[in-house]
């Protein structure tokens, strides 16, 4: 439907992405051929039906002229029509399914090449980025493509073969005619353009109204506590009322004009009829034309008329869809990260002892973040990352995860440089437990198991039991089998976070990443977990992000971070004695506990 | 709980269309009429057509010829004048109904509680109140403008074709039923692919959704290819039900042209041997063939409206889900009578009593709250700590009136607050809710938003309480800057400032804080209480609070263990005298500072 498509949505590079999209299609060349054959044929046999019938008339009227001996010609007309009928429905039955062949399959290909891309992009490119604009390329964008490319494809090249066809046709049987019916064409084109033109800024001011409307009940329905809370329904229902009487105006308007397409392009094809049914007649009349012919020719008329209309209601579809192709494109062009090496090196050991050599950072060119920054972790210690929100704690997290690439320097797990690993070598030896507690729809046990899709339910329980989910979980109604899914299970931010927990714990990694694990578990929850981290973190490395001084009183290294630098290193003692940011920020704990 | 029988739900579009169609029976009565003309006007172009092939094309009588070329251009125009009436007629239909299914579904979810908003999440709600709408009003306008005229035109051809020939118009009586049956057993066979099609499509989807959400966890995991595998499933199952449905569609078109061309062939064996007998003029035979035609048409049309039935079909019973749902709450207790608390003797108002509180989640075993007494007194702060699952912020949704105790009762100055009106309910209780939500507007709309006639120097003053008003100032326009859907320009921690000195702004009697400080930097966080302390005067307060450093001097603290009030009393109490308190101070604090 032309509705759904959004206001705006043009292609800037309509000939490049039109052409490449159509390169894809013709990486399907079998059935494309199938495809094109096909097509020619069925029109071929349909566009000649009017012909033949309109001779079969002319034979019977012949007959009862005298002008012919036997009707047998009409016989054997009408059973060739009725033969040529069968060969063509089958035809079209083959065409459907070649054409459902080359595009579904192209689809396939295309959804496939996008999902393979997302996992080569670097994560630079989601992190720039609203995550819901490149999850719309790849879902609407190739949801529109492929749902609007078969229903294109059929009726593009079937119109445009008919109606050459019924041109042809008609210029053969009456080329005056012809030219009455032709010079119509322009007349339904402008109609098509000045309606089409009409409704344009109707959409608009639909579209809006939409997107008021739209907008209005998100905030109406997210904040809808405080709005009872508030007192303030009726305030927000007139709010609706308004908009939404808005958006109906607005609509009527733009259905009514668009809705007149149909009926005006129907308009001037009757014209065309009652033209060729006038100037036909007084051909026949004069001599100039058979009763057959005339029949034949109306038949054409209708058959040309029709691949109009649809031509004028495609030109919509065909915009939306190349806009979309070009979203899609342009994430399959985005700069991918740097492959492996071929001849990846793997750290002797597994012990866990992380070094920071020279190493030096910035997410933009000319804003220095990281520099120089030397760190030796021995195995089994803790370092804590501490610093005010925004700081950029996770941003060595980014990079000891290689999810982002140094700029200069070195990091080394167990000796070997981490660039020169493969980036799964590496991530196999680390856990982590990111602040937002991403998981996956499916049960809880698969959640846990993510890292490690093999484990046995009895390991899945012990790694919960471990970071004290176990009881948590066993409360929910189907225990470890509970579904987890977006449209709200239950499960508080807590829970959740235990859940990621121990799915970090089931990977045995060597080296731990907890980012901010704790700041959204409460404080019950918080003491058992951390408890379990103990456990957890016993053997091995761990690197700890969390702005509570009561959480990585126990590091081994504290890291203290501002504006995205790290600007001191040390134990608590002696930064504590060093009088510097850390000190304030103790400083400020303690004040606010003292209080 | 997510609710999974929800696409087993029987079709239901007829039951909720059926009282709302009736508002609009005039106007669709109209639009009948209307269409009846235009069909009538349709056909009666072959039959003023053969006229001329059979009165003055054989008679040679030019005049006769224009005469009647005069009468079809006349039946053309009053044709396309119904068209576009009916369009008009169409759109209004339609989209009132939209209107007006939009409007009884935000009522609705405005008179939810927590309970049943929850039932459902704001996402899907959203989505229920405008794209499932937008499915249902678009199927409407179809159905009005195409699927109506479909009937009209095979009862008013075979009427029109009577006229013309009695025994030809056997052909269309036995075609037109046989093109129908051909076409609806396709449809039918389509209608569980395509039904299944939109599943697989949402899968792939939400696939992709959750590899984009989720990437720093997949690529942390190093779970690359179980993804892609995942992917490649949903997209392999996906292609195989587009496929199933296109090949489906190649039925659809072949058997229509087939049945038409054939029904064509068997006009002319029939009418020719009639032309011969002298039974039956040429121009019947012409006009058969276009009634044909034009049925066949008409018939397409009709069909196509039937391929979006079924998302409008599940989207009416999503619509008709919501709908039903009624209002435990609000509708269990439909008190509200006392406009305000009455100020009963016994000492100043603001007080605040929960006694004996029990309240249970639909379908949940256990009672979040068993029992719960906590009384807070103006001028004086009660706390309420517990762990996750403890039920903490369901009590504040008890006092707010978000939900209602199953038991027992909240009551405000002796006045239980299922007997207040909502309004002055909402004025008494200040509420800060743990996910501070702003509306678009400006600082100051939101500001303003319980209390709309409060003058600036009020806003100045909250703004100065909650810590806020340095940023607000330091922001180019001050408080009239805007603030983007959801409060997206400012950060977490000021929103969270916002909040609080939006309900400062509105006055209340009893300021209740969930959870409210936790964005908060803790020196922020002690700056906020502090002016608290000093401005709200008699006020009472309810915090609900994670961070023992929030709470320690409150005057009571009642610690929530599983639903039950575990303790009461003091910091200095509660750390000698429960078990479950000094557990959560010593996790919060570094050791030598504990004590």
């Amino acid at each position: 439907m032309s509705m759904q498509q959004a206001p705006g949505q043009r292609a800037t590079d309509f000939a490049a992405t039109g052409k490449r999209l159509l390169a894809r299609l013709g990486r399907e060349r079998g059935p494309l051929i199938a495809v094109f054959a096909l097509t020619l044929t069925v029109t071929a046999l349909s566009t000649l039906t009017p012909l033949l019938l309109g001779k079969a008339t002319d034979a019977f009227l012949m007959f009862a002229r005298g002008e012919a001996a036997s009707l047998a010609p009409a016989w054997w007309i009408l059973g060739s029509v009725a033969a040529m009928t069968l060969v063509a429905g089958v035809g079209q039955v083959l065409l459907g399914r070649a054409t459902t062949a080359v595009t579904q399959r192209a689809a396939f290909r295309l959804r496939e090449d996008s999902e393979a891309k997302l996992a080569r992009l670097p994560l630079s490119y989601f992190d720039a980025r609203p995550r819901g604009e490149v999850l719309s390329r790849v879902t609407n964008d190739i949801d529109n493509l492929s749902q609007t490319a078969q229903g294109i494809m059929t009726r593009l090249l079937g119109s445009m073969l008919g109606l050459l066809g019924a041109v042809v046709m008609m210029t053969v049987i009456s080329p005056l005619l012809a030219v009455v019916v032709l010079a119509t064409v322009p007349v339904t084109l402008w109609a098509v353009r000045w309606v089409g033109g009409r409704a344009q800024p109707h959409f608009k001011r639909q579209w809006a109204a939409t997107g008021n409307l739209n907008g209005h009940i998100e905030e109406a329905f997210t904040g809808h506590e405080l709005v009872t809370a508030f007192g303030r329904h009726e305030e927000s229902a007139q709010a609706f009322r308004e908009h939404n009487s808005e958006l109906y105006t607005s609509a009527v308007k733009a259905q009514f004009v668009s809705g007149l397409m149909a009926p005006a392009t129907t308009f001037l094809g009757n014209v065309a009829y009652v033209l060729v049914a006038v100037v036909g007649g007084l051909r026949v009349a004069s001599g100039a034309l058979t009763i057959g012919e005339i029949q034949a020719f109306i038949q054409y008329v209708m058959q040309f008329n029709q691949p109009i209309t649809t031509l004028a209601s495609t030109a919509g579809q065909i915009q939306s869809a190349v806009a979309s192709a070009e979203r899609v494109f342009g994430l399959l062009d985005a700069e991918e990260q740097r492959s492996d090496t071929d001849e990846p090196v793997l750290p002797e050991a597994e012990a866990g002892r992380v070094v920071f050599n020279g190493a030096s950072f910035r997410y933009k060119e000319d804003e220095p973040l990281i520099e120089d920054l030397s760190l030796k972790v021995e195995p089994g210690t803790t370092v804590a990352i501490v610093g005010p929100t925004g700081a950029g704690k996770t941003t060595l997290v980014n990079l000891l995860l290689r999810f982002y690439e140094l700029r200069a320097g070195t990091i080394t797990v167990d000796g070997a440089d981490i660039a020169a690993m493969t980036r799964s070598d590496l991530r196999r030896r680390i856990g982590m437990v990111l602040q937002d507690t991403w998981l996956f729809e499916g049960t809880i046990a698969e959640n846990i198991a993510y890292g490690r899709p093999d484990a046995t339910r009895g390991e899945v329980v012990a790694a919960a039991r471990a970071v004290q989910a176990d009881h948590l979980i066993r409360t929910l109604p189907e225990g470890y089998d509970t579904v987890l899914d977006d449209e709200g299970d239950g499960l508080s931010a807590g829970e959740r976070q235990l859940i990621t927990i121990a799915r970090a714990f089931l990977v045995e990694p060597s080296i731990l990443v907890l980012d901010e694990a704790t700041s959204s578990v409460d404080t019950r929850t918080e003491m058992l977990v951390q408890q379990g981290m103990a456990t957890l973190r016993q053997g091995r490395t761990s690197f700890v992000i969390a702005h509570r001084l009561s959480t990585i009183r126990d590091a081994d290294v504290i890291l203290v971070m501002e504006e995205g630098r790290i600007v001191e290193q040390g134990s608590h003692k002696e930064l504590l004695n060093a009088g510097g940011a850390y000190a304030r920020l103790h400083r400020a704990q303690f004040a606010a506990i003292a209080t | 709980m997510p609710n999974r029988s929800r696409t087993a739900s029987p079709p239901t579009l007829v039951p909720l269309l059926r009282g709302r169609l009736r508002p609009y029976a005039p106007q669709i009565a109209l639009l009948l009429a209307l269409q009846l003309v235009q069909a009538l006007g349709m056909l009666l172009l072959p039959a003023l057509n053969a006229d001329i092939v059979d009165h003055g094309v054989v008679r040679g009588d030019t005049g006769y010829i224009l005469r009647q070329g005069g009468l079809m251009l006349a039946a053309t125009l009053v044709q396309a004048t119904a068209a576009a009436a009916a369009v008009y007629l169409g759109a209004k239909t339609s989209m009132g109904l939209g209107r007006d299914l939009r409007s009884a579904l935000f009522g609705r979810v405005q008179g939810f509680s927590a309970e049943e908003f929850g039932r459902f999440g704001a996402p899907s709600l959203i989505t229920r109140t405008t794209n499932d709408v937008q499915q249902i009003q678009m199927l409407i306008f179809v159905l009005l403008t195409l699927l109506v005229t479909a009937p009209l035109m095979g009862f008013g051809g075979i009427a029109m074709a009577l006229r013309q020939d009695t025994a030809l118009t056997g052909v269309l009586v036995v075609a037109i039923p046989v093109l129908v049956a051909a076409v609806s057993l396709v449809i039918a066979a389509m209608t569980g692919p395509s039904q299944l099609m939109q599943g697989r499509i949402d899968e792939v989807n939400r696939v992709l959704r959750e590899q984009i959400t989720g990437i720093r966890v997949i690529r942390a995991f190093v779970r690359e290819r179980g993804e892609h595998e995942r992917f490649g499933a949903a997209n392999t199952a996906l292609t195989g039900v587009a496929q199933r449905l296109g090949r489906l569609q190649a039925y659809f078109g072949a058997s229509a042209i087939t049945v038409s061309s054939l029904a064509s062939v068997a006009v002319v064996a029939l009418g020719g041997p009639r032309i011969v007998d002298d039974d039956m003029q040429a121009g019947a035979l012409i006009a058969f063939l276009n009634y044909l035609a034009q049925i066949l048409i008409a018939v397409m049309m009709a069909m196509s409206v039937f391929v979006l039935a079924p998302r409008a079909r599940v989207a009416a019973g999503r619509i008709k889900e919501v709908l039903d749902t009624e209002p435990a709450t609000i509708g269990a207790a439909p008190r509200d009578a006392a406009p305000a608390p009455s100020p009963q003797a016994d000492g100043p108002p603001g007080r605040l009593d929960l006694s004996g509180v029990v309240f249970s989640y639909p379908g949940a075993e256990h009672p979040v709250l068993h029992g719960v007494d906590l009384s807070v007194r103006p001028g004086e702060t009660t706390a309420v700590i517990g762990s996750t699952g403890a039920g903490k912020t369901t009590l504040v949704k008890l006092v707010a009136r978000l939900l209602t105790p199953d038991e027992g009762s909240v009551r405000i100055d002796g006045t239980d607050v299922r007997d207040l009106d909502r309004g002055a309910l909402a004025r008494t209780i200040g509420l800060v809710p743990q996910r501070a939500h702003l509306f678009s507007g400006t600082i100051a709309s939101n500001l303003r938003y319980g209390d709309p006639d409060a003058d600036t120097g009020r806003l100045w003053q909250a703004l100065e309480i909650a810590q806020a008003a340095d940023f607000v100032r330091g922001l180019p326009d001050g408080p009239d800057s805007v603030i983007g859907q959801g409060g997206t320009t400012v950060s977490g921690g000021q929103r969270q400032r916002l909040a609080i000195a939006r309900a400062l702004v509105a006055r209340p009697r009893i300021y209740v804080f969930d959870d409210a400080f936790s964005a908060l930097d803790t020196a922020t966080d002690a700056a906020v209480r502090s002016a608290l302390d000093e401005h709200l005067g008699d006020a009472a307060r309810l915090v609900v609070a994670q961070r023992v450093s929030t709470i320690r001097s409150a005057d009571r603290i009642v610690v929530l263990d599983a639903g039950r009030v575990e303790a009461v009393g003091t910091h200095d109490e509660l750390v000698a005298a429960s078990a479950t308190y000094a557990e959560i101070v010593d996790s919060q604090l570094v050791p030598e500072e504990a004590s």
